[in-house]
């Protein structure tokens, strides 16, 4: 007994997708949870601890939800390698705990049978009890059990004491181990597994209809062609309002803090090196790296309850047509559509696509989005060049541009997934084959789960690769310092400000001077420094971004041609140099290399826009 | 008859699911959901561009099929056979 006391019993929840699987894990475990990737691959791997009213401890792993184990996906192969005890640097588990839906038992029980072919000890929790109850679905669990052969336990993740008798059932096979008992019928190699779950359903199963009524009345109005599409666009029109919108004050409110914690550490230290790395380096760093947390925690919020709740695969549903004529899946839509406010969120959301090809896809073009933090830099220089003017007697011609410089982003990123799709090697046919689970309302602790999941993950693998490029950016901005007697602003002597200038050379036929250039360096920490930073290049000195925009605007009328302003609108329709984007692909994909492709892509893009710009620009006058 | 060809709203049996290619994975995972011999099936509702995708009905499930994913499924319609 003593070995059990050191080494918790591993239990593993397995079951199909929608079975209520990660509802009772959280149910077990509560706020005892462990998120990470298994080795080398992105697939989430969640372990919590059970602590049973009996003292023992379990050490409780939530498989990735499966149809079969013959895996179609990542995320299946994940499962049925650990299952076999093939996976590299895990243990196979002690006891499997198959989860199924009662009110969805044709689907579940036929994997519960497929599982129980594994050999292994084995508890089957029907799930969703309180459900199927509503629905007048009866179970007989006694014949269940024993024509399965294996223990069933009835449970119902959304209550307190919904996990009581699977609890009581873990502790009992905790004390005596023992094989499963015989099944009624053994099946054999190759068994038809469909007919052994319609014998078990006729024999256990009483079930009035073969659908929820509240099934039926929602989803034909919610999947309607005009009624379906219109709440989508209201949901949609929340969401993003929620993210822009609803974020900004708080974004604000962090802003504050962190320029009053940088002021403050600024009074209290003397001048020098390491007041420099404290305040612009690593308190600006971690300002940055929080100000996300905000737009993050209200998109997964609405994410998190729309999955829970059976919507978002019927969103799914009703976009596939369109989104798949441009190479993306009905799953893209959202984090695409929240990329608009912050590629960081959007990039972390294409996690509800499972499809990897179709999630890379998205994770590629979200950038293209123009989010936020491009739009200071296109109301400077649509301010400063272009004029205020009515077109054709209703439209403002500045607003038309900005219109423009969006809607360009959204076709380029039309263009580039459509042109990948072309070219990608694998043309293999991927299915849809989507299931749409019943309507559910979401449980609270599961959505206050998932978000403290989401925030966490955010804070320690993004988090920590945007600090040190921040940390990175003010070395180069910092160091060497101005000599003695100099005339021109201290960037100009730094290596960021020798960067620029060398990077003249490359710009000059885009017509950037080396002002612009070296402005874009700064600007990698956060697109909408770009401003600020120009402003010191100008050696102008400004309070905040706003007055220094304000200073700016006559400086770079008279001083840049039109062509150049043009030029650098359209650099920002691309802007490739955003470091925190950069930093969430290589989280999200766990490859460099596919950030090397993004960044590479988008600066070709970029390049490629501007130069034709400035060139036909200059070609029509505008130099 | 296939998937893709029945009407709306209307009860039919599974008789196959076809493999289009060798060792189609798309065809066995139809299997595995429940796409199999005697089945009922029912097309639910279709997407509101040229009617793709579909949802079909199958045991106590629902799920978003492609036309191209639903043509490898061959039914029959209920009523055609003597119920049993």
């Amino acid at each position: 007994m003593n070995a059990a006391v050191a080494e918790p019993l591993r239990v593993a929840l397995v079951g199909n997708p929608n079975c209520g699987k990660t509802a009772l894990f959280n149910l077990l475990t509560g706020s005892r949870q462990k998120v990470a990737n298994y080795a080398g691959v992105t697939v989430e791997r969640k372990e919590g601890r059970l602590r049973a009213p009996s003292g023992r401890t379990y050490a409780v792993l939530d498989l990735p939800g499966a149809y079969s184990l013959q895996a179609a996906s990542l995320d299946e192969a994940v499962t049925r390698d650990l299952l076999r005890g093939f996976y590299p640097g895990e243990r196979a588990p002690d006891v499997l705990l198959c989860v199924v839906d009662a009110t969805n038992l044709r689907l579940h029980l036929r994997f519960a049978l497929e599982l129980r072919e594994l050999g292994r000890p084995m508890v089957v929790a029907i799930n969703m009890m309180d459900a199927a109850k509503r629905r007048g679905i009866e179970i007989d669990l006694a014949a269940l059990e024993r024509e399965l052969g294996v223990p069933v336990v009835p449970t119902v993740a959304v209550k307190r004491d919904g996990a009581h008798a699977l609890v009581a059932m873990l502790d009992r096979i905790a004390v005596e181990p023992r094989e499963p008992h015989e099944p009624r019928v053994r099946l054999g190699e190759g068994a038809d597994l469909h007919a052994e779950t319609r014998r078990l359903l006729a024999l256990t199963v009483t079930m009035p209809t073969r659908t929820a009524k509240v099934d039926d009345v929602l989803d034909r109005w919610l999947l309607h062609p005009v009624l379906g599409l219109l709440t989508l666009a209201v949901v949609m029109f929340l969401i993003f309002q929620a993210v822009y919108a609803w974020a900004t004050p708080l974004m604000d409110g962090i802003e504050a803090v962190t320029a009053w914690v940088g002021e403050w550490v600024k009074a209290a230290l003397p001048e020098g090196p390491l007041r420099s790395l404290l305040v612009e380096g690593i308190i600006a760093g971690l300002g940055g790296v929080i100000v996300f947390l905000p737009q993050i925690l209200i998109l997964f919020a609405f994410i998190l309850a729309l999955e829970e709740s059976g919507y978002l695969p019927r969103a799914a549903f009703l976009l596939d047509r369109m989104m798949a004529s441009a190479g993306l899946s009905g799953r893209s839509f959202i984090p695409l559509l929240s990329s608009f406010a912050c590629a960081i969120p959007g990039i972390m959301a294409t996690r509800s696509i499972q499809d990897p090809r179709d999630r890379l896809a998205t994770i590629l073009v979200a950038p293209l989005m123009t989010c936020s933090a491009r739009l200071p830099v296109y109301a400077l220089l649509i301010g400063a060049f272009i004029p205020q003017r009515e077109v054709w007697g209703m439209l403002n011609l500045q607003g038309l541009v900005l219109f423009g410089l969006y809607m360009a982003g959204i076709l380029s990123a039309l263009m580039v997934s459509w042109v990948m799709k072309k070219w990608r090697r694998d043309k293999s046919e991927h299915a849809l084959l989507l299931e749409l689970p019943s309507y559910r309302i979401p449980h609270p602790r599961d959505l206050l789960i998932g978000l403290w999941e989401r925030a966490w993950i955010f804070l320690r693998r993004v988090g920590g690769i945007i600090l040190s490029l921040t940390i990175l950016l003010w070395f180069l901005l910092s160091f060497p310092g101005a000599p003695e007697g100099a005339t021109m602003p201290a960037i100009d002597y730094s290596f960021a400000g020798r960067i620029g200038h060398a990077m003249t050379a490359v710009f000059a036929p885009i017509g950037f001077n080396w002002q612009i250039c070296i402005a874009l360096i700064p600007g990698m920490a956060a697109r909408e420094v770009a401003v600020a930073s120009l402003a010191t290049v100008y050696a102008l000195s400004a309070a905040d971004d706003e007055a220094a925009a304000q200073a700016l605007s006559p400086i770079i009328t008279d001083t840049w041609s039109l062509a150049t302003a043009l030029s650098l609108l359209v650099w920002f329709i691309y802007a490739p140099q955003c470091l925190s984007t950069l930093a969430t692909i290589r989280r999200e994909t766990n490859s460099w290399k596919q950030v090397a492709i993004s960044a590479g892509y988008l600066f070709a893009l970029a390049y490629l826009a501007s130069l034709l710009t400035y060139q036909v620009a200059v070609a029509l006058g505008a130099g | 008859m296939k998937l893709s060809e029945l009407p709306r709203r209307t009860a039919a049996t599974v008789e196959s699911v076809d493999d289009q290619i060798a060792n189609d994975t798309i065809a066995r995972r139809l299997r595995e959901l429940g796409f199999v011999s005697g089945e009922r099936v029912e097309v639910v509702a279709a997407g509101p561009l040229s009617a793709e995708p579909l949802l079909v009905q199958v045991g106590y499930t629902r799920f978003a099929l492609r036309r191209s994913e639903a043509a490898r499924v061959q039914v029959k319609l209920l009523d055609a056979e003597p119920r049993s």
